[in-house]
């Protein structure tokens, strides 16, 4: 810490010993938090640290057990979120509060009841838009804004109560590394002027980029104040984890083998009005190599998911060749007995069924490729085997085989779902954001699993909107954009630059027209 | 601050779970006891006759099983169904068109021979019973699955197309031509009634049949892999398509197995203790099964226990009737205190209660 008590005026918040006590887990042990004026202040740790909770204490959603909150240097208690924003607090959530068929104004007015004059209220918008490089329609509909719009329209929002203290939860997710060069220079801006901002992130290049000081929270307690610039990812993931990151073993590929799945011309109108139609998918994945779909999310990557893991039918048999079986018409468990595996993007309700225990969980894709099931009965003790077997292997917390799926935290979960998966030996694999909301040491174990099974022989296809994940990951990388598939490249041809122009659906040989659509969506 | 909370438990209570009926009878009965008092009852008195009287002998017991056999099949049936979210609430439409079919069997079997041949006469009109439930029930699944209509609404709404189509035939073509202009056919043969178990009783063979297939429920739920995905489905549905298990197998399954179980417990109440078919012959058991089936946990053992709580109302309100002189709704009365209850008590499968000052804050 560079500050001292001479400083405290200039304090826009300070924690002090702030606690937050669930039954049964400590969310936040005393944690102390110092933001001054115009401060970029990072709040970094892994998933369970604590950091959402702490942002709902200091938005009013939750009150702390124990601890005291001193806002601009008056001790305060905040009840809810309108006397936050009352007292000049704003925060933009990671998953957006927007009415899809209401316009950029409408949604506006809502979260200002003052405002009566729309057309007034519009130009206001158009104002502060201006102002800090934030283009947006006021009188467009949500439904047709791209994520990043929706994300300016929730900044705005933000920005017409005029905080002086702004909280980003997780705010380039979202958007391509472009986009986020944008709102740092919209968030560079409004610090200069004064505005302090917490911003919640485990994006360690960006916070590096981006924050003044940072706090690093681990289990429910700070574990380091620092100045990001001054440290390396290394040292910041240590931090974080309490431990040096495990390092990936990825060899390049050694023996390419034969083709195990071809999408050859692969089209697919959405069912959900708001979804992305599959245009035109041509990709060919080998055994022995991983290929990953790059893209900001909502360009048809669950649609993606869908129609391969079998979940979507399609209409035709062609499209989709699995192995050399044309499998376009077949279901889930018939691609299954194929030899592919898929690991779903939701992994409560869809990977797995939350209320059934971790052993029935194994039947849901074991069935017939792991013998579960035996006559049209299930076996109860060959499920418990491998349950056994695949909580120890991939190191699952757990009470056992007999615990209920939504009884584990959300990376456990993910463990014995890709193991669940993985232990199949399936000779091609689907996986859908492996390691979002895992924390590192487990995303690290993840990654390494999927590289193992590669290295076996398999292919392995990899859905993720974590750009280092893929570059991680990957033999060869495809860019996803308004359900479109750019041609695959070596990751290693790739760069960070490039990739964000293809994302946003310019890449050589692209459908032009479509492309400048695109463009223009996630323009900025 | 507030002096009772509500709070979320980290896993659902196991004891909760199976105390919940428990708790819930218990309260009815409680409760009972208060409509007693108010209808100016002695509640002492009230609770002998209501709950005591239909267990005081082997007669009263046998009447009682007589009572809840019809309800243990109805909701066995729903309750496959239940399991995968396909929520058939027509059991007593269903319950009717297997009278009906059965008794088709039995005005006409005599004249094709039948009557000399009591195991085939009752065999047909076992089949016709639970076929003619079946398709009943198929109507709401075709609808569900071609048109995505509301199977709730679907299968209740032919409850009311059914008791009329049932008393067409009863005042019409089927009424007995002797039975002095009653809403009745005329009764049946000896070969078309079921054989009684226990002399100097009615119980009959559909108890034994009825616990039969309980069992056989309880293995199909429990420990086959049709059942299994009967569970997924009504668990979590998008687990249900990734696992690539039809949702359209499901409603045909849920819905078929329901009105097939209805059906035969439509047969065994016209070939049991009604021998005949009335235009009141249901009296509600399709309706009181769905309550059945839910304070039996949607499991077979449970829905045994609680089909023989449920008939001790149904038989405890006609005691009441009789000796309190109190309305016949008195039975309706304790079947809507049951489920309300049971929907109480089951919030704290889940959640518990705190007393006291919050220990936060």
């Amino acid at each position: 810490m560079v500050r001292n008590d001479a400083d405290a005026p200039a304090l826009r918040l300070e924690l002090r010993g702030i606690s937050k006590i669930y039954p049964g887990v400590v969310a936040n042990d005393h944690v102390d938090l110092r933001v001054a004026a115009g401060e970029i202040h990072a709040v970094i740790g892994e998933n369970g640290a604590g950091k959402s909770t702490l942002m709902k204490i200091i938005y009013g959603v939750t009150p702390p057990s124990d601890g005291e909150i001193i806002w601009e240097g008056h001790p305060i208690e905040v009840d809810s979120p309108a006397e936050a924003r009352a007292l000049g607090i704003g925060m933009v959530f990671q998953h957006f509060s927007l009415f899809e068929t209401l316009t950029v104004t409408e949604n506006v007015a809502l979260a200002l009841p003052e405002a009566r004059d729309m057309p007034a209220l519009a130009a206001r918008i158009a104002e502060v838009s201006q102002r800090y490089g934030l283009p947006v329609d006021p009188r467009a509909h949500v439904h047709a804004l791209s994520v990043g719009e929706r994300q300016r329209v929730e900044i705005i929002r933000c920005l017409l109560q005029n905080p002086r203290l702004l909280i980003m939860d997780e705010p380039t997710s979202v958007l391509t590394p472009q986009a986020a060069q944008k709102l740092f220079e919209t968030l560079r801006q409004l610090a200069a002027e004064g505005c302090s901002i917490l911003y919640i992130s485990h994006k360690l290049d960006e916070i590096r980029e981006l924050c003044h000081h940072a706090t690093v929270m681990r289990g429910g307690r700070v574990s380091g104040v620092c100045i990001p610039r001054e440290e390396s990812n290394h040292t910041l993931a240590a931090m974080m984890i309490g431990r040096d990151l495990p390092v990936g073993d990825h060899p390049p590929v050694e023996q390419i083998g034969e083709v195990r799945l071809r999408l050859d011309g692969l089209s697919l109108a959405a069912d959900d009005p708001f979804g992305t139609d599959l245009r035109d998918i041509h990709l060919d994945i080998r055994g022995g190599e991983i290929v990953g779909i790059a893209g900001v999310s909502g360009n048809g990557q669950r649609e993606l998911q869908q129609a391969l893991s079998g979940e979507t039918p399609i209409d035709d048999k062609s499209p989709v060749q699995i192995l050399g079986v044309e499998a376009g018409r077949l279901n889930a468990a018939a691609r299954r007995r194929l030899g592919m595996a898929c690991v779903p993007e939701d992994r409560l309700g869809c990977g797995a069924v939350p209320a059934m225990s971790l052993s029935e969980n194994a039947v849901l894709t074991g069935a017939d490729t792991l013998g579960l099931v035996r006559k049209g009965f299930v076996s109860k003790r060959r499920a418990t085997e491998f349950a056994d077997q695949c909580i120890a292997s991939y190191d699952v917390k757990c009470s056992g085989p007999e615990a209920a799926a939504k009884s584990l935290s959300g990376g456990n979960l993910q463990k014995y779902i890709v193991g669940r998966e993985i232990l199949q030996e399936p000779k091609l694999l689907v996986v859908a954001q492996p390691t979002w909301g895992v924390d590192v040491g487990a995303a690290a174990f993840l990654r390494q699993a999927i590289i193992d099974l590669r290295n076996r022989g398999s292919a392995i296809l990899v859905i993720s909107e974590e750009l280092d994940e893929l570059f991680e990951l990957c033999d060869r990388i495809a860019v996803m954009a308004e359900g479109r598939i750019s041609p695959a490249r070596p990751a290693t041809e790739f760069s960070m630059e490039e990739i964000g122009v293809w994302m946003a659906g310019l890449w050589p040989g692209a459908d032009t027209s479509a492309a400048r659509a695109a463009s223009e969506k996630a323009a900025a | 601050m507030k002096w009772i909370r509500i709070e979320a438990r980290q896993e659902p209570d196991p004891l909760m779970r199976f105390g919940s009926p428990v708790l819930a009878v218990t309260l009815t009965v409680l409760a009972g006891l208060l409509v007693f008092a108010v209808l100016g009852k002695d509640p002492v008195e009230g609770f002998k006759v209501f709950f005591l009287n239909p267990l005081r002998d082997t007669y009263a017991l046998s009447e009682l099983f007589l009572k809840a056999t019809p309800l243990m099949l109805c909701a066995l049936g729903l309750a496959v169904g239940f399991q995968a979210n396909v929520w058939n609430i027509g059991a007593e439409g269903q319950f009717i068109f297997g009278a009906i079919g059965a008794t088709g069997v039995a005005l006409y079997g005599g004249e094709l021979g039948l009557a000399n041949s009591p195991t085939l006469m009752l065999g047909l009109m076992m089949l016709a019973g639970a076929i003619s439930g079946a398709l009943y029930a198929a109507i709401p699944a075709w609808l569900r699955t071609h048109f995505h209509a509301s199977e709730i609404l679907v299968s209740l709404m032919l409850v009311y197309v059914a008791n009329l189509f049932c008393s067409w035939l009863v005042f019409g073509p089927w009424m007995d031509p002797d039975g002095q202009n009653f809403p009745q056919t005329r009764s049946f043969d000896d070969a078309a009634l079921l054989p009684t178990i226990l002399e100097g009783t009615r119980l009959n063979l559909a108890l034994p049949l009825a616990l039969g297939l309980l069992l056989i429920g309880h293995v199909y739920l429990n420990h086959s892999y049709a059942g299994f995905k009967m569970r997924v489905a009504g668990g979590a549905e998008f687990a249900a398509r990734y696992a690539g298990y039809s949702s359209r197998r499901m409603v045909w399954i849920g819905l078929l197995a329901g009105g097939a179980t209805a059906g035969l417990a439509g047969m065994a109440e016209v070939a049991g203790p009604v021998g005949q078919l009335t235009d009141k012959i249901a009296a509600g058991y399709g309706f009181a099964a769905i309550i059945v089936a839910f304070v039996g946990r949607l499991n077979p053992f449970g829905i045994f226990l609680a089909s023989v709580v449920m008939a001790l109302f149904y038989i405890g309100g006609e005691q009441a009737q009789q000796y309190l002189s109190l309305p016949s709704a008195i039975a309706k009365v304790f079947q809507g205190l049951l489920l309300f209850f049971l929907l109480a008590t089951d919030l704290f499968v889940n959640y518990r209660l705190r007393l006291g000052r919050s220990a936060h804050h």
